[in-house]
């Protein structure tokens, strides 16, 4: 499980990057958690890796009025360990710790993650269930995308090519916000069987489709299992038929809801 | 077509400059390059955590880590902990509780653990489980290795 | 008689058992703490080459074309080599054995010529610089392919349609019948029959060190030296003589460190074969590691299974007779040279084992198909023998309406009625099954777990009680392999030598992967010569320097190499009281050694320091009579003869607690009481059992290697197949009862298998418990959440 041969650079500067990523079968390497893997089981064989995992531009976080501006280069560890993350967007500050284990934390993004877009990862819904933007650089700009557009399927996003993830902006959590996230794994660390990621009235599902999906909350929880009957199609995965994913999708709705209505 | 490229890293607290192609990852670096073959290769999809490094003062996956990615970083690996004796208490409790069987994922395991009792955190057996979990025992059945953090750290 | 020559379990002698029952550290483990212990990967050559395999896509096809030219072009390549080529430098084999009557399997080579028969299975060889550079050029390797109607599914095989192989009639490599007769008598005549058909999910090892092999060979002397991954360097030193024509004197297999085993490493895999050819071949080292990718697609698999079990039973709980009809599914060749018919086999001789009963009747069948091989994996049969027996048993205890625990009590074969000849043919010497039973139920507070049980039933939490009652084969005799016409030893040696300065090196052909052999060896050597444990160094894994034995395989290593550890140490003793004798002038029966000194046995006054009798043996026998000579070096084998198997047996319970909403199973705590003979060393025992039975319960609710229908392996990265982690694992107690094997002096049976033979069956008890309210139940291991939710109805 030796990697293919491919070219290997580390631009200085953003704009460095853009240049870089012009050559075809050029890809972005930031953590490498999830493109290593793929390119030791020759999976993958792009032929230039442009490594941004050191630029300036690309980390640092920032807390606005109402927006807490988490950068592309921010590791799991890091939204973890932040006293920001926990206090602001206390959804994502509850699913980091089910994001595979720590030594993966310390070298994973969150940038790394929104573009990767796995059907099975917490930040897509996370940030889809928060309404978040995604900030998106290109040699010609920037632009803002948000989380409910950015997701196109299974792994795909809104990213164009020679485009780069720099950033995602989470509304800062109010005094009558109520979120919850939870996720069913065999194991501690795995891919998640099915999750969610619950905010106000917004139930949004890992590893029930192609991509973050949202199940609108309606007044009771019997009528929002309706509502989640007609939206989910869970392709069954090795181990879980359809019917046993949109099942615990159920009892993860339930779980959530009961969170959601306790008052602190 | 593929290029070499010069990296200049410490290792151990010596300082090294090699001539690597990219592909190559860190722990194969490490094992091929350095002779360092203390750390090793189970999975090479960052699962099993036998590759378990430090860079940086961090544990990470020296599968999923190239090698050229390390360039200007701090790496020890389980020979320089060792010789050190920052692992000493650790190695003694696995030693004394059998904490390992065969070793193949023992160091990688110690590397987890000592980040573990570094975090001045006092974990639950819980705790503890949950943070070697990202580390595949084939031999111990883990209790003996929880049993030996938790020593440690408890006392 | 003096002290030296009582077995050491001898009731009422005041035997010094110096080390023995002491739970010391393992000396060996020291280096594996630093990351300096040496695995074959770890390994320096000059001009080492490195070997990767091009393997087939196809569960099943024709090879019409291989074409090499792009691959040879690449960087770093030496060579390409097809099957054909391979073949020129080792023959082929055929995994049967003369004790399995009618076993079939068609001859098997290093690298497949003309057909693939798996998915996975290696078609041509690359050898290059580096690993990278052989994988490079095997990328580049074109195939053209015919593909073959692949048989997956094992009650297709049986029924024959497709063949695996057209030479053959059938897909049957074996079939076993045993009737006792009476069966159908017995079922009459009962109060309550009950019957299930119980499914086991094909699993793997997973070693974490990947499988590994570096061959050396010298043209110069026409000799080769393997440093091997493996168990049994002896049996492979063997192979690779009559295989690649080498002669056996010239062949060295030589085992360091090994990654784990479980089994795994004691077959003959085509690859590792390939990889020894290569070295003949090309003159220089060649080096093999399976990464993981490869371990799943090739590592054998084991225990496919389908069983229906039927029991008759009194309303009394008396089981009056069993009968079984066993399908298991093996790869598309039987496995050398232990064959693929073993496992099915002991399932037969082990089934309903624990129990009273004379009345059985079983029909097994081994089937061929297109997915990996299979062979012995720790346990071998057991987890299945005791799942079928111990699930079961508790169908019928509910059916008549009687407690588990007391089901068991009134079947469990008595401790006073051995010896003991079971309806299979086999034959205990002494198992103490109420001892355990009732030590057990006592460790676990069985009474308080079901009032507690109870209670939580009327809140809706679900916990479930299993148990497993087990037998286990240990320390096998020639019966197991050598009757058949196997080379496997079944005997072993240890040679025990004293060095000048009082120091001890023991040479055993047992071998380590990890369990604590060379610890155990180091404890039994000192306690038998008089030495501290520091004085002792062990050798194992090396055929050019311990005696010629078995290694390890079927709990073995404590009750025969140990033996001959004892023995040997014994033998060195006295011979040691010889020299002594003539260095002080007293008489030898006057002397014993204690704490590396020689003492006088009455008036404890140390005479001489080891280290002196050394230097006086070895450099100054000019101060001894003229007619004595030292023998410092000592030998001794051990074969066990009496008894074809020591059987052990044990008890486990498991407690779980079943979330009806998601199927989730929480291990909320496990035990196991257990009686292996002699206990050398109760932490590495207890740590064995304590990894058997994690490893029981990745089977139990975890590891099924799935195949597609058209037989590509689906979940073969550790990512997709899932092992068992620390997060999820309970807390396991263990306990023990001695009941000593008298066919020793040392009195050890084996240990190492059984945790992972009485897990799967604890657990599948205890889920079945906890789901029985609600009137579900689970058959078909592993037991995911899936199958727990379909069986509640709920998906």
């Amino acid at each position: 499980m030796k990697a293919p041969a491919f070219g290997y650079a580390r631009p200085a500067s953003l704009a460095a990057a853009f240049e870089l990523l012009r050559h075809p079968g050029a890809k972005i390497l930031a953590g490498g958690q999830s493109l290593i893997p793929t390119l030791n089981m020759r999976l993958s064989s792009p032929d230039l890796l442009v490594d941004i995992g050191r630029l300036s531009e690309l980390k640092g976080n920032s807390l606005r009025q109402d927006v807490l501006r988490i950068a592309a280069l921010t590791t799991h560890a890091e939204l973890e360990q932040s006293a920001q993350v926990k206090k602001h967007v206390p959804l994502l500050a509850e699913a980091v710790p089910h994001v595979a284990h720590a030594a993966i934390r310390n070298r994973g993004t969150i940038g790394g993650s929104l573009a990767l877009a796995d059907p099975a990862a917490e930040y897509p819904a996370v940030a889809v269930a928060l309404e978040a933007t995604i900030c998106v650089a290109a040699g010609s700009g920037e632009r803002r995308v948000p989380a409910s557009q950015f997701f196109k399927g299974l792994f795909e996003t809104d990213l164009k090519p020679g485009e780069i993830l720099t950033a995602v902006e989470f509304p800062v959590a109010k005094g009558a916000d109520r979120s919850a996230f939870l996720e069913l794994t065999r194991r501690h660390g795995d891919y998640a069987i099915v999750g969610l990621a619950a905010h106000n009235g917004r139930f949004v599902y890992l590893g029930a489709g192609d991509r973050p999906i949202l199940v609108e909350g309606a007044a009771s929880l019997e009528s929002t299992k309706v509502n989640l009957k007609r939206t989910l199609k869970p392709p069954a995965d090795l181990y879980n038929s359809s019917a046993t994913k949109l099942h615990l999708a159920g009892v993860l709705l339930e779980r959530a809801w009961n969170r959601l209505t306790t008052s602190h | 077509m593929e290029q070499a490229h010069d990296i200049a890293l410490t290792v151990n607290g010596t300082q090294v400059r090699r001539r690597v192609e990219a592909r190559q990852h860190l722990v194969d670096f490490l094992r091929e390059e350095l002779g360092l073959t203390g750390s090793h290769a189970g999975c090479e999809h960052g699962v099993c955590g036998a590759c378990t490094l430090r860079v940086d003062g961090q544990i990470v996956r020296g599968c999923l880590m190239l090698a050229v990615q390390a360039n200007g970083c701090r790496v020890e690996t389980i020979e320089g902990l060792s010789d050190s004796r920052e692992l000493a208490r650790l190695q003694k409790a696995f030693h004394d509780k059998n904490a390992l069987q065969c070793g193949f994922c023992t160091p990688g395991m110690l590397l987890a653990a000592q980040e573990l009792v570094l975090s001045a955190r006092k974990p639950s057996r819980e705790e503890i489980r949950q943070h070697i979990s990202g580390n595949y025992c084939r031999c111990t059945g883990y209790q003996a290795i929880v049993d030996a953090i938790e020593e440690v750290i408890h006392g | 008689m003096g002290k030296a020559e009582l077995p050491l379990h001898a009731p009422g002698t005041k035997v010094d058992r110096g080390y023995i029952g002491q739970s010391v550290p393992r000396p060996n483990a020291q280096r594996l703490l630093q990351g300096r212990g040496a695995f074959v990967d770890d390994l320096r050559f000059p001009r080492l080459a490195h070997v990767v395999f091009f393997r087939s896509p196809h569960a099943h096809a024709l090879i019409k074309k291989l074409d090499f030219s792009r691959g040879l072009k690449s960087p770093g390549v030496i060579g390409i080599y097809s099957g054909t080529e391979v073949s020129r430098f080792c023959t082929p084999w055929v995994a049967v054995l003369g004790h399995l009557k009618g076993i079939k399997s068609p001859p098997q080579h290093a690298v497949a010529i003309g057909r693939a028969c798996w998915q996975g299975e290696a078609v041509a060889a690359v050898v290059a610089e580096t690993r990278a550079q052989a994988e490079d050029a095997a990328a580049l390797i074109e195939a053209e392919w015919e593909e073959l109607a692949a048989v997956i599914d094992m009650e297709e095989s049986l029924k024959g349609e497709k063949l695996v192989h057209k030479e053959f009639a059938d897909n049957i490599c074996f079939s076993r019948s045993l009737d006792t007769g009476g069966v159908d008598e017995a079922f009459a005549q009962a109060d309550a029959v009950v019957e299930e058909t119980y499914h086991f999910g094909r699993h793997t090892g997973v070693c974490l060190e990947g499988r590994a092999i570096l061959a050396d060979y010298n043209a110069a002397e026409h000799s080769l030296t393997v440093y091997h991954s493996t168990q049994a360097p002896h049996m492979m030193q063997d192979i690779f003589s009559r295989h690649l024509n080498i002669p056996e004197g010239s062949v060295r297999v030589i085992a360091k460190d090994v990654g784990g085993s479980y089994g795994i490493k004691v077959h003959v895999y085509p690859d590792e074969m390939a990889t020894a050819a290569l070295s003949v071949m090309l003159r220089r080292p060649v080096k093999f590691v399976a990464d993981r990718l490869e371990s799943f697609a090739t590592d054998i698999h084991a225990r496919e299974h389908r069983a229906k079990i039927r029991m008759a039973v009194k309303k009394t709980g008396e089981i009056l007779a069993f009968d079984l009809d066993d399908l298991t599914a093996i790869g598309p060749y039987s496995v050398y040279p232990r064959t693929s018919g073993i496992e099915g086999n002991q399932v037969v001789n082990l089934t309903g084992g624990p129990y009273r009963h004379q009345k059985y009747r079983a029909r097994m069948n081994v089937v061929f198909t297109n997915k990996n091989v299979t062979c012995q994996y720790r346990a071998v049969g057991h987890p299945i023998a005791v799942a079928l027996t111990e699930g079961i048993v508790d169908k019928a205890a509910a059916k008549i309406g009687m407690d588990p625990a007391e089901f068991r009590r009134r079947n469990l074969i008595p401790d006073d009625a051995y010896p003991y000849t079971f309806p299979s043919g086999i034959k205990f010497e002494k198992l103490s099954h109420h001892q355990t039973l009732r030590k057990l139920l006592d460790l676990m507070s069985y009474d308080e777990l079901r009032k507690e049980q109870k209670q939580r039933r009327e809140k809706n939490i679900l916990r479930g009680i299993g148990l497993a009652a087990m037998i286990e084969v240990t320390n096998p005799s020639p019966a197991f392999y050598g009757v058949g016409g196997a080379r496997i030893s079944a005997q072993d040696g240890a040679t025990l030598r004293l060095e000048p300065t009082g120091m001890v090196t023991v040479m055993c052909s047992v071998t380590e992967q990890g369990q604590g052999t060379e610890g155990i060896f180091a404890q039994i050597a000192a306690s038998a010569v008089g030495v501290t444990m520091e004085k002792v160094r062990v050798i194992t894994g090396d055929t050019g320097v311990t005696p010629y034995g078995g290694g390890t395989w079927a709990s073995r290593g404590a009750g025969i190499g140990g033996e001959a550890v004892l023995l040997a140490g014994r033998a060195l003793l006295s011979n040691i009281l010889d020299v002594a004798a003539k260095i002080l002038n007293a008489g030898r029966d006057t002397l014993v050694v204690e704490n590396n000194f020689v003492v006088d046995k009455i008036t404890q006054e140390r005479k001489i320091p080891l280290e002196e009798l050394g230097r006086v043996a070895y450099f100054r026998p000019d101060t001894l009579p003229m007619n004595f000579q030292s023998e410092l070096t000592v030998t001794r084998h051990y074969t066990p003869r009496e008894y074809g198997f020591t059987f052990t047996n044990g008890i486990q319970a498991s407690l779980v607690e079943v979330d009806p909403d998601t199927g989730f199973v929480k291990l909320l705590k496990h035990w196991c009481v257990e009686d292996a003979g002699t206990v050398i060393n109760p932490m590495l025992v207890d740590e064995q059992i304590r990894g058997g039975v994690v490893q029981g319960i990745g089977a139990a609710l975890y590891e099924e290697c799935l195949y597609s229908p058209e037989g590509q392996l689906l979940n073969g990265s550790m990512a997709d197949y899932l092992v068992p982690m620390a997060g999820e694992m309970p807390d396991i107690v263990c306990a023990h009862v001695e009941t000593p094997t008298k066919q020793s002096q040392l009195g050890a049976k084996g240990v190492g298998e059984a945790g992972t033979a009485g897990a799967p069956g604890a657990i599948m008890n205890a889920i079945n418990d906890a789901l029985a309210p609600l009137g579900a139940q689970v058959t078909a291991m592993p037991f995911t959440p899936e199958r727990i939710l379909r069986a509640l109805g709920k998906a």
